[in-house]
């Protein structure tokens, strides 16, 4: 675009290595950090999952054995089933996830990169604090990852008590491992608080001249209100979780009836949280996808208000949703009623998202561009976890499917193909204004395909056993639940390919990617103001705020 | 940077602080676990750690970042970086950092409602549905806890006192006069928490009254520190001539947290020690 290099700024970046990765007061380069890191932490945690898929692949238990883990199953060495280290697997995989790969990547790293650029604004508010929520996230997954390495319970190292930490198991396991977890999950939780102020002022402070609430693009809006339930739910988990780490380390009984406490209580705060968490997680990747699908069907995208009104309802009505994680702890019938109704009522603002997209798309001029592919797996999958949810949101439904694999497959087409297919979507969106440099496009549809055909073919039959009356979170399984455990492993497997592959399109295309430098790769319909920007764009962007012309192409709304 | 800057927002130069925050804040919380859980031994045997060290090493990293951050921020403020929009920014930020708080102290409110308002249960061996719990003897809240409520809300008043003497009249001697007040007042209130935490005839473990007391109370107390400390810092940075009626926002965010401090004492004084007690 000729207006490009008004916006930017040539000069040599004079910046050393370290200076310039480890000291940064830069969005554009935290935003990388948090990509590179997330994606590294990622491939750890898929890793697990992996190992527990091969575990799961037959009846009996091949390969975690207390003879020690093996990776080829031996069958003629006796092999004692090793339980924790399956409970340890699934807790780090399932905090790994939630904590330190799919917020870091959408909220830490789209946020961080594409929220100032959209709005317009020269960096975010507070650039050093930024930098402290990236290193603090660093320090958490170390912690983390310590945590797994450490002495924990049944005199083995690690905690084996599921992500959702509750007591009374993770108050009795032994060792310094679930400490270490506890101090992850407080030490991430302040990095992304400190994230979520920096966000919501640059958000409220820093958007370019005349551009007004209802004027900002659809993923600013949706990291401005992911930053408010992170601000408001993160909290209340810190009170929890020092509550665990005192009834552990100092005799309080706030979770222990024989000192008149009570275990049930923090499956209600930690819910209280964990509800928006779910949000937190989906909604920048509800943002990404509006503009991935309004750029690939060459329209604006339908009904913009009604977007942004979804987004704010859907985080509103998070908080209030939270004991339908519950139903079966011994809630009054009352309770129940009002938290299925409320969950029921989520399914609206959701709706009013899934067709506006739909709507999109309609009669435009569809490209099934990688990205697209991406944006079209994510609204097919979400509507399939979003329809299991609405099941599960029953409370009476919900006494046959309470932590059985039905619960597995549904959060997983939410979050594994819901979320994970965002941050695909974006990466492919982004790949040349962050690189300058393009990917080959076959490589990334054929990434899309085989991740798609693998995480079907993972979870969907897990719907299967779930209705069969398997439960979750156990190492092995009678042999009835072997045919779909076994069909599920491949997907599982061909997944892991997926993202080796994937690991693979990166560094090629890093290193010998075709130049593509082009300010706007994709056409007039990628209208935000980060497609008037070199790619990649200069250490210093809007050094000149942006007119409102540059942005402004829909003045209707 | 040696660049032309054309708004008026603050782009900062590269910083070491945030990097060194991280590791002290690491090596500040394995510390603690290590102290809570006596010698441990990491690295597959390698290293053995044992006793507070660590985290003690940690946490006077932690503040040594802290002074070095904070004081690089006022040192920004001096040489004019932060114009009126970037001051609107830090605004925002410090309130929502106090909603943040407040969502903190949300969850103890939560366990002392749930406990006081459906005591006990079944499951429990103690008797069921009486708070407080039968055999604790809790606290006159009419005594001291009475006297800490003035203390608190008179440090309150001088801290306004002195934001009014600085906002509207430029008048440095009030408001040094007025933090003093305040920093002495919260002090006293912190002495008259420790000596009542002394004569508590219950403690913190054990039993579920003491674990709520103690642990709103206590998180309550740490803040009242910290503010404390903030208003200190105030006064003595007021008596090296900072602060005027422009530019006073290191001031007001001391002050905002201070009546923070303030409101959730009085939820405590009403909740915890008069209805709960």
């Amino acid at each position: 675009m000729a207006d490009a290099a008004i916006h930017g700024h040539d000069h040599e970046d004079q910046r050393s290595f370290f200076t310039r990765w480890f000291m940064s007061t830069n969005h554009k380069d935290i935003g990388i950090l948090y990509l590179i890191v997330s994606a590294l932490v990622g491939f750890i945690s898929v890793a697990f999952t992996v190992y527990m898929r091969m575990e799961l692949m037959d009846p009996g238990v091949q390969y975690m054995c207390m003879e020690g883990a093996r990776f080829t199953a031996a069958a003629t060495e006796a092999c004692t089933p090793n339980g924790h280290l399956w409970n340890v697997l699934i807790t780090g995989h399932g905090i790994l996830m939630m904590f330190f790969v799919v917020i870091p990547a959408l909220f830490g790293g789209f946020g961080n990169y594409f929220m100032p650029l959209q709005i317009g604004a020269p960096d975010m508010a507070f650039p050093r604090m930024n930098n402290l929520s990236f290193w603090m996230y660093v320090a958490g997954t170390t912690l983390a990852v310590c945590s797994v390495l450490s002495p924990g319970g049944n005199e083995q190292l690690g905690s084996g008590v599921g992500w959702v930490l509750y007591p009374p198991l993770s108050v009795n396991e032994g060792g310094i491992s679930m400490d270490l977890a506890i101090f992850a999950v407080h030490v991430s939780g302040a990095s992304s608080i400190l994230g979520a102020i920096n966000m919501i002022t640059t958000f409220l402070n820093m958007r370019a001249p005349g551009m007004t609430l209802f004027k900002v693009p659809l993923f600013s809006w949706s990291i401005f209100v992911t930053s408010w339930l992170i601000l408001l739910s993160l909290p209340v988990l810190a009170g929890a979780i020092t509550m665990l780490l005192t009834d552990r380390n100092f005799g309080t009984t706030f979770f222990d009836p024989a000192g008149g406490g009570d275990p049930i209580l923090y499956q209600h705060i930690l819910w209280f949280f964990g509800h928006p968490e779910v949000y937190i997680i989906i909604l920048p990747g509800f943002g990404l996808i509006s503009h991935v699908i309004a750029t690939f069907s060459r329209k604006p995208v339908f009904g913009y208000l009604p977007m942004v009104w979804a987004i704010i309802a859907i985080g509103a009505l998070g908080f209030v949703v939270w004991a339908h994680h519950m139903y079966t702890v011994g809630m009054s019938l009352t309770q129940q009623s009002y938290f299925m109704l409320a969950t029921m009522v989520i399914a609206v603002p959701t709706g009013v998202k899934v067709f506006s997209w739909i709507a999109t798309m309609w009669g435009g001029s569809i490209e099934m561009k990688t990205p697209m592919l991406w944006a079209f797996g994510f609204l097919f999958l979400f509507t399939v976890g979003g329809v299991t949810g609405i099941v599960l949101s029953q409370a009476g439904v919900d006494r046959a499917y309470h932590d059985t694999y039905y619960v597995v497959a549904h959060f997983h087409y939410v979050m594994s193909l819901g979320a994970v297919f965002c941050i695909f979507a974006g990466i492919y969106f982004y790949f040349s204004k962050m690189t300058g440099r393009d990917y080959p496009e076959w490589a990334g549809k054929l990434h899309f395909w085989m991740m798609f055909i693998g995480a079907n073919l993972t979870f969907f039959p897990q719907h299967f056993l779930g209705r069969q009356g398997m439960p979750r979170r156990y190492i092995d399984y009678p042999e009835a639940y072997a045919y779909w455990n076994e069909i599920s492993s491949y997907g599982a497997f061909l997944s892991f390919a997926s993202f080796v592959f994937f690991f693979g399109i990166v560094i090629y295309s890093l290193l010998a990617g075709k130049r593509n430098t082009a300010a706007n790769p994709w056409n007039e319909y990628a209208d935000t103001l980060e497609w008037t920007l070199p790619s990649p764009p200069p250490e210093h962007t809007f050094e000149i705020l942006p007119k409102q012309e540059d942005w402004d192409k829909q003045p209707s709304h | 940077m040696a660049h032309v800057k054309n708004h008026d927002y603050h782009i900062l130069n590269p910083s070491l602080w945030p990097l060194l925050g991280a590791v002290a804040a690491f090596v500040m919380l394995f510390g603690a676990t290590v102290a809570m859980k006596g010698e441990t031994t990491i690295l597959g045997g390698m290293i053995t750690i044992s006793g507070p060290w660590m985290g003690l090493i940690g946490f006077v990293g932690v503040l040594y970042v802290m002074f070095g951050w904070w004081a690089d921020t006022v040192t920004e403020n001096k040489v004019g970086d932060h114009t009126p929009v970037v001051l609107i920014g830090l605004r925002y930020g410090f309130i929502l950092f106090i909603m943040s708080e407040v969502m903190f102290f949300s969850a103890w409110f939560w366990s002392f409602f749930k406990h006081a308002m459906y005591p006990m249960g079944e499951m429990s061996p103690m008797v069921d549905g009486v708070w407080p719990p039968v055999g604790i003897e809790t606290f006159d809240p009419w005594h001291l806890p009475l006297i800490n409520t003035l203390i608190l809300l008179c440090s309150g008043a001088a801290a306004t006192w002195a934001h009014h003497a600085i906002a509207h009249e430029g008048n440095r001697k009030d408001m040094i006069n007025g933090l003093a007040i305040a920093v002495a007042l919260g002090l006293i209130f912190t002495v008259f928490q420790a000596y009542e935490y002394q004569h508590a005839a219950f403690g913190f473990s054990g039993n579920i009254y003491g674990a709520n007391f103690f642990m709103a109370t206590g998180f309550h107390g740490f803040h009242v520190i910290v503010g404390t400390i903030f208003l200190f810092i105030c006064m003595l940075r007021a008596m090296r001539g900072h602060f005027s009626p422009e530019q006073h926002l290191g001031f007001e965010a001391a002050a905002w947290y201070w009546h923070f401090v303030d409101v959730v004492w009085l939820f405590l004084f009403a909740a915890v020690y008069v209805w709960g007690g």
